[in-house]
């Protein structure tokens, strides 16, 4: 015990101890049905309880059917983070009181999940960390629920939505391996960028269709056992999740400072608070007595199946990244941004093959075409532009028909509207002056309209160049070539 | 065997049943003959049997991936002991 230990930074904490995270995922499969009926598995924007039946209103009598589609998602995944696939799986029930289960019990996957025996590797601070992979299953979501009146401890009653009830539901266990909260963070980053590649999410952490839960403990560098652990909640981004690891890390290790031990509990991460706030248990919340579902018969999933769901994978980010710099040069950094979202790949790629030069193409994309994308809401391939317009365009600057800031103008200005960059650049004449006659008589121009600026440059003040450039440009309405103009002054003033 | 009154309360506490301290004696005695009716299966020598949760035979019993027509709220609601509006109404949920 340290009179120091309260007030602790992180810092100060993980010189001392070692934190232990490991993650739970759970991510809705972009099923067209739900899990276990054929009610839309489409719930956001639905009107209350629309999306119901018999089966998913928990009603006697009724019997569940599994969704084919939702295996095969679940087993995808599964491939995608290098997990073993069982010849034999079951389903089974997880029982719990709880309204947003009108049936009194989950139906989920318990001793013999779908696959076990994963891992995600990755790299944080130039360090490969390495994360296992418990298992990935499939169970089904829950309904929503909404508490009455604003505030929650006054709420006399709580009003509930089944539509969200029975939507397939895939839970990925991570092992405890991670150590630090960006380790967290980019593992969660990573898994939700492959689960959107395979196309099995939609990867939507706000409205909770890839949500996350945090089991942390701290022990003393070196220790091999286990500390007892705080299970975290209600973390709906990356930053929340960072945020509320980092705060569990310096809550916990200040109480072990002062020779106090830590509550096995659930906490709820209050991003208004910046702090993580101890959630009443479910009483005996744990006691879910599972059984094996008697109204699913079990899986069975041959060999067959599993190679044929693997030949179905895309490429993988990290495999996508690799080749892009192997086949096209392109630097780490470069090839990280452009396969970041599965699309930018794709639109490189286009590009390239369209003729555009690779560093052109990722410049672009990185740069202006993202800024575009992110101020209008709209992606370049849903853009009046499209992937064909921006061809187009790069090359007459590849080609110096254009310069880049007639470029950026026109992509700005075409970006949603659409149209033949070349033909709009033939009616108004925006086409580069490069006729060396013609800039030469610019330059000549300048160079006599502006004597101080001229002395000055003469008298080494090396910016007054760029009045004249400046001046040049004016003069073209923007559509003179920068660098022959600049080489044209210097060759100039310097006789 | 002899169930215990915690066992009784502890699962009156899972189904979300209040009970009172005669009802509880009355279920532990009720209970514990049913299991002890139950428990004769455990005379029988199982020692050759594996695990059996399901004898049907059945595997892969799925469906295609197809929408099929879910009910009019008004149905979905006909049963509910409480709504509001469109949504069943239930006491406070407060985690």
């Amino acid at each position: 015990m340290t009179s120091t230990s309260a007030v602790s930074t992180l810092d100060q904490v993980m010189e001392r101890w070692e934190p232990v995270i490991g993650l739970e995922v759970h991510g809705q499969l972009l099923t067209r049905s739900k899990m276990f009926c054929g009610c839309s598995a489409d719930y956001i924007g639905s009107p209350p309880n629309s999306n119901t039946c018999p089966v998913c209103l928990g009603l006697p009598g009724v019997l569940p059917v599994m969704n084919r589609v939702a295996v095969e998602y679940t087993v995808r995944s599964a491939l995608a983070l290098n997990c073993e696939i069982p010849e034999h799986s079951k389903f089974d029930r997880k029982n719990y009181f709880y309204p947003d289960l009108p049936k009194g019990y989950q139906i989920s996957q318990w001793d013999m999940p779908l696959s076990l025996n994963g891992h995600l590797t990755f790299t944080v601070d130039g360090e490969e960390v390495r994360c296992g992979i418990t298992r990935v299953h499939l169970e089904e979501d829950t309904g929503t629920l909404q508490h009455a009146g604003d505030i929650l401890q006054q709420a006399r009653s709580s009003v509930v939505d089944l539509n969200r009830a029975g939507v397939p539901l895939m839970e990925i266990v991570g092992e405890p391996d991670l150590r630090t909260p960006a380790q967290a963070r980019e593992y969660l980053v990573r898994l939700r960028q492959i689960l959107v590649y395979i196309g099995v999410n939609d990867g939507n952490l706000e409205q909770g269709s890839f949500r996350c839960d945090a089991n942390i403990s701290l022990r003393k560098h070196g220790d091999t056992g286990l500390g007892v652990k705080v299970e975290v909640k209600n973390m709906n981004s990356f930053r929340a999740v960072h945020r509320a690891l980092e705060f569990e890390i310096v809550r916990q290790g200040r109480l072990l400072d002062q020779g106090q031990t830590i509550a096995q509990e659930t906490r709820g991460w209050v991003e208004a608070k910046g702090a993580t706030i101890s959630q009443r248990s479910k009483e005996y919340a744990h006691d879910y007595r599972y059984f094996p579902e008697p109204d699913l018969p079990p899986l069975r999933l041959s060999a067959e199946f599993v190679d044929r769901v693997r030949a179905g994978l895309p490429e993988l980010p990290q495999q996508l990244a690799e080749r892009l710099q192997r086949e096209h040069g392109l630097s780490a950094y470069d090839a990280a941004n452009l396969t970041a979202e599965r699309e930018d790949a794709r639109a490189f790629e286009a590009l390239v093959a369209a003729g555009v030069p690779a560093k052109a193409a990722a410049n672009w994309l990185m740069g202006e075409v993202a800024r575009l994308a992110r101020e209008t809401h709209t992606p370049l391939q849903g853009s009046g532009l499209g992937l064909e317009g921006l061809a187009s365009l790069v090359k007459l600057v590849e080609a110096g028909s254009i310069n880049g800031s007639t470029a950026k103008e026109l992509l700005e200005e075409l970006y949603l509207a659409g149209g033949d960059p070349a033909a709009v650049v033939r009616e108004r004449g925006l086409g580069q002056v490069s006729d060396q006659a013609e800039l030469e008589r610019l330059v000549d121009a300048v160079i006599a309209e502006n004597p101080a600026a001229v002395a000055d440059f003469q008298g080494g003040k090396e910016q007054a160049l760029q009045r004249l450039v400046g001046g040049v440009m004016k003069a073209t309405s923007g559509r003179a070539d920068a660098r022959v103009v600049t080489g044209l002054l210097r060759e100039r003033l310097a006789r | 065997m002899t169930l215990a009154r915690d066992q009784v309360t502890h699962v009156a506490m899972l189904a979300r049943l209040g009970l009172s301290d005669e009802e509880v004696e009355r279920y532990r005695q009720q209970l514990d003959a049913i299991l002890s009716h139950v428990d004769r299966l455990q005379q029988v020598d199982t020692s050759q049997v594996g695990e059996t949760a399901q004898v049907g035979g059945l595997v892969n019993a799925w469906r295609e991936d197809v929408r099929s027509e879910c009910l009019p709220v008004e149905k979905a609601l006909a049963n509910a002991p409480k709504r509001r509006r469109d949504h069943f109404e239930v006491g406070a949920i407060q985690e």
